[in-house]
């Protein structure tokens, strides 16, 4: 029995041992949604789509873990890009909103952002809302979109960096404080030339807009 | 005895695990040791958390309670006590019953795997036959000798 003893305290502190110097090793990475300590806000107005001396342009507020926004970018915005970016009559600017409600919303916001470092922010973009079922697993979604970093094409190393310093955390603080300026509440929310709009947000509806403030400015 | 012996070594061990991936919880340890497995997934899943305890914590604590009451078990007293079979009987069966969940989560639900989850999985289903063994062991009517 005195040996089974030994045997129990032995196992307690090897155990024992290995947890304590597992944890002398340094705390946690940041958690996907802890605050940013890093970069300054720089003045960044967000990623636009189209030409740049446009009739009209919509300001997009918009939260990347958001069915809507999903359901928006994947159904809506194709319509969109085809028939109004593509064909210079509007200028479509993405602004983040992350809700605080949304786990990792802020993360996916970070990912574009990284994406956006290396000049493939819509790409990331639509890696995210395309693939959304991310958003409704509740699983940590690292991985997934560091494999969505590689199917774009990013430098990972970059990438990764990018993620783990949490580079444009900044940028998403002051484009939410900016969103809660200007009244929204929700995702998405859209400004048409710095108005808010109030329409049902169908490609149809931003079409109609678009026709009838381009002929005004005209 | 050999197999109260077993059982309190095991939820040492299942101790050491739960108390592992805890701290890993409470953002003590940098990054969990997994291989080739989901560990940090299934820890950051909505699921890793109950009553907004970590899961962990839970295992830390009924692991911690199966070591208590199997090493009391191993007192020459409480040798031949059926309440205290019973008793471990009881803990391990709640404590299989949970890790079953958990492990339902990980495979159906996560579909992601945790090596740690799993190896604590192992031990409690180990430690809830080991039990069961010991109730049908010990004689009934039994009282602790004075």
């Amino acid at each position: 029995m005195k040996r089974f003893y030994l045997l129990l305290v032995a196992v307690a502190v090897i155990g024992g041992g290995a947890l304590w110097y597992g944890s002398q090793r340094g705390p946690a990475a940041p958690e996907p949604s802890a605050p940013a300590p890093v970069a300054a806000t720089d003045g960044f107005r967000g990623y636009t789509l189209g030409s740049d001396s446009p009739p009209v342009e919509v300001t997009e507020y918009s939260d990347f873990e958001c069915p809507f926004c999903a359901s928006f970018a994947t159904v809506q915005m194709p319509v969109i890009r085809e028939q109004l970016i593509a064909t210079g009559k509007l200028r479509w600017r993405f602004r983040d909103f992350p809700l605080p409600s949304h786990k990792y919303s802020r993360y996916a916001a970070l990912a574009a952002q990284c994406a956006g470092e290396q000049g493939k922010f819509w790409e990331m973009h639509d890696q995210l809302f395309t693939n959304h079922q991310w958003a409704q697993t509740g699983k940590n979604p690292r991985s997934l979109f560091r494999d969505f970093a590689k199917a774009i094409g990013l430098d990972l190393d970059k990438y990764d960096a990018c993620m783990d310093g949490q580079r444009y955390a900044a940028r998403l603080d002051a484009s939410a404080r900016e969103g809660e300026a200007l009244g929204v509440r929700g995702t998405p929310s859209f400004f048409v030339n710095g108005r808010p709009y109030t329409g049902r947000g169908t490609s149809d509806d931003f079409k109609a807009l678009v026709d009838s403030l381009t002929k005004k400015h005209k | 005895m050999i197999r109260r012996q077993a059982l309190v070594l095991l939820t040492l061990v299942g101790l050491l695990v739960a108390t592992y991936l805890w701290l890993y919880k409470i953002g003590m340890l940098g990054q969990l040791q997994c291989g080739t497995g989901s560990c940090e997934l299934v820890q950051a899943s909505r699921y890793a958390e109950l009553f907004g305890l970590p899961v962990a914590l839970y295992g830390v604590g009924g692991y911690a309670a199966l070591f208590a009451v199997g090493l009391a078990g191993l007192q020459p007293r409480f040798a031949a006590d059926r309440r205290l079979a019973r008793l471990l009987a009881a803990l391990a069966t709640v404590g299989f019953a949970f890790t079953s969940y958990l492990t339902g989560i990980e495979l159906f639900v996560l579909h992601a795997i945790c090596r740690w989850c799993v190896a604590s999985a192992a031990i409690m289903t180990t430690v809830w036959l080991l039990s069961l063994a010991e109730l049908r062991a010990t004689p009934s009517g039994t009282a602790p000798s004075r």
